[in-house]
């Protein structure tokens, strides 16, 4: 009798088991303190599972074709149902996911968590990543606004620059305009394509923090083992609550804050000025002062690389489980920031000076303004880190923090540029 | 005790590790299979595009209509017809050479400036201020009895404006 009970409840209990079955069952009570993760990943994932569910709403009326495309979204707008509410929630959830991936990476690296056993969730981390900004993206085009239109434009005329298959691989996406073929294929790729990419890498990663047993923990020299409590209800409580939390404030946003959309898509008039989404405008500040093929192509993958390398094939890990933990961590990062922000507003507001100044002096080729510069600043960069070693004998890890600090603080600097300091025409101006 | 057992396994592992590889060829195969169909599929799909789309001719107008010095766009052909200050014609195409933004003509500075990245260029075309790495492309110009024709079908590319490129009568 009590065998046939407790075959009843596990079957009962099955469905909640497995979706349960990401976490380990026992978690250490250390890395329960919510200032150690911030709930950057659960609210990643919370935000999926809306985007998900907002998503399949919206292709219930959503028609992927350039005559109808506008016209259903200005349709759902304008009816005074909760299509509207959808779209917004659809929206913001993009891109507060854009913005929260963004965070939950930086905490990933500066409390530690790549080192032995995290490697492989590094690189697959910065897969899902990239997937997250390739979703916001083909996401972009499909209301066919000008916005749509013309940040589509840019970006697919960037592939144009890319070497070799650069060509190629503007012609799959429709050709050099953007057209109906473009809006199919962003389509697919939007619904299908990225989404199970999305979710097959995504359980990958959550499998590969329980296999890592749980979150990043201070490594005790003490050999007490850490304390452990059970998942259920410690973890789950917890996480729920951010969850939550986050899902009321963006639903309560959505029902108040209406998501833009501007005039059907007209090929022959761009916006002034025409500004890509806002995760890209670091790469189109770039744009203003390389030649095409190192602003989006040997520069960002310079950036990745280097990314994905300091962890892994450098050993830079930070100490496991605290922020910062390195000696005098704190110091660096703030110094290194400073100089970082300061030195990109600085060269930007110069070169933009010499630009306007005698524009069709300066010859605008690939050496010039690519390869020249690029070589400069990588450079100049490992000098200035190599003598700092020198100077203040720091540890490899310590190199390693200022080089990440820096690329991180150059990029961010470069958005903020790009999103609030370019006015008409793409000029420097003041946002007030 | 332990060593025989090992040597048992070994012949067992290579088959199953051979057998592993196989599927392992398998899998690649199909999926290789699988993007080449796709590719094709998106090829054929951008080739048809591009024939379908080849515009017919633009009959601009006779010579008399357009003054030495103007730009008289061509919204059906995207295209800007200038007449320069010699009496010749350039057809320039409106996209710009940097990311294929639609370049309006400013009639005030006498430039085209694009509004994605702030890039100018002259009435003939060439590059006033980066990041455009080269003029505006041309289009074919054809006079015929004293009208202008345009063929937006072919797209010209040049790394500077030279005198001979325009089109006299």
């Amino acid at each position: 009798m009590e065998v046939i009970n407790k075959k009843q409840t596990s079957q009962r209990r099955s469905l909640s088991s497995f979706i349960m079955h990401v976490h380990p069952t026992v978690v250490a009570r250390d890395t329960l303190r919510f200032t150690l993760s911030f709930g950057l990943g659960g609210m990643a994932s919370t935000l999926c599972l809306l985007l998900f569910m907002t998503g399949v709403l919206l292709l219930l009326v959503y028609e992927p074709t350039t005559l109808n495309a506008y016209s259903s979204v200005r349709t759902l707008v304008n009816d005074s149902g909760f299509g509207s509410w959808v779209r917004n929630v659809h929206y913001f959830s993009a891109n507060i996911l854009v913005f929260i991936a963004f965070l939950h990476f930086l905490r990933v690296y500066l409390t530690g968590a790549t080192n032995t056993g995290r490697q492989l969730n590094w690189v697959i981390g910065i897969v899902l990543l990239m997937l997250i900004f390739l979703s916001n993206l083909t996401g972009y085009l499909l209301p066919w606004d000008q916005l749509a239109f013309w940040a589509i434009t840019i970006c697919t005329s960037m592939l144009s620059y890319v070497p070799l298959v650069g060509e190629s691989l503007q012609m799959l996406l429709g050709g050099a305009e953007v057209g109906a073929s473009t809006l199919s294929i962003f389509f697919v790729l939007h619904v299908v394509f990225l989404p199970v990419t999305l979710i097959i890498l995504a359980v990958w990663h959550f499998w590969l923090v329980r296999k890592a047993s749980g979150l990043v923990q201070v490594e005790e020299e003490t050999s007490s083992p850490p304390i452990r409590v059970s998942t259920s209800p410690h973890l789950v409580v917890r996480e729920a609550a951010v969850g939550l939390s986050l899902i009321a404030i963006i639903l309560l946003f959505a029902a108040f804050v209406n998501a833009p959309l501007l005039d059907q898509a007209n090929p022959g008039l761009s916006p002034n000025p025409a500004k890509a989404p806002w995760y890209f405008l670091g790469f189109q500040e770039l744009l203003m002062h390389f030649y095409p093929t190192f602003a989006v192509c040997v520069i960002p993958m310079l950036l990745l690389f280097t990314l994905l390398a300091l962890p892994l094939l450098y050993d830079c890990s930070l100490p496991a489980g605290r922020w910062i933990g390195v000696a005098k961590g704190r110091a660096i990062t703030f110094s290194t920031a400073v100089c970082g922000l300061l030195l990109t507003s600085i060269v930007v507001f110069v070169d933009d000076l010499t630009l306007a100044s005698d524009g069709g002096a300066i010859t605008f080729d690939w050496f010039y303004r690519g390869l020249l510069p690029t070589a400069l600043i990588v450079v100049v960069l490992f000098s200035v880190i190599l003598l700092l070693r020198k100077m203040f004998s720091l540890s490899r890890v310590q190199s390693g923090l200022i080089l990440f600090t820096f690329i991180i603080t150059v990029m961010l600097g470069l958005t903020v540029i790009g999103i609030w300091f370019r006015g008409e025409g793409m000029q420097l101006v003041w946002p007030w | 005790m332990k060593s025989p057992d090992l040597s048992k396994e070994q012949p067992q592992l290579g088959r199953r590790l051979f057998l592993n590889r196989i599927w392992l060829l398998l899998a690649s195969i199909v999926a290789i299979e699988f993007g080449w169909v796709g590719f094709k599929i998106l090829k054929s799909k951008s080739n048809s595009r591009v024939s379908t789309e080849l515009e017919s001719i633009v009959v601009a107008g006779n010579i008399s209509e357009f003054a030495p010095g103007s730009v008289t766009p061509f919204p059906q052909g995207q295209f800007y017809l200038a007449c320069l200050d010699d009496g010749s014609f350039l057809a320039l195409s409106r996209s710009c050479t940097h990311l294929h933004c639609s370049v309006p003509w400013d009639e005030g500075k006498k430039q085209f400036v694009c509004p994605c990245h702030g890039s100018a260029f002259d009435l003939n075309g060439d590059v006033l201020r980066p990041p455009a790495p080269r003029p505006l492309d041309l289009l074919h110009v054809r006079i015929e009895n004293g009208v202008v024709k345009v063929d937006p079908g072919q797209v010209i590319k040049r790394d500077k404006f030279d005198p001979s490129q325009a089109t006299r009568i």
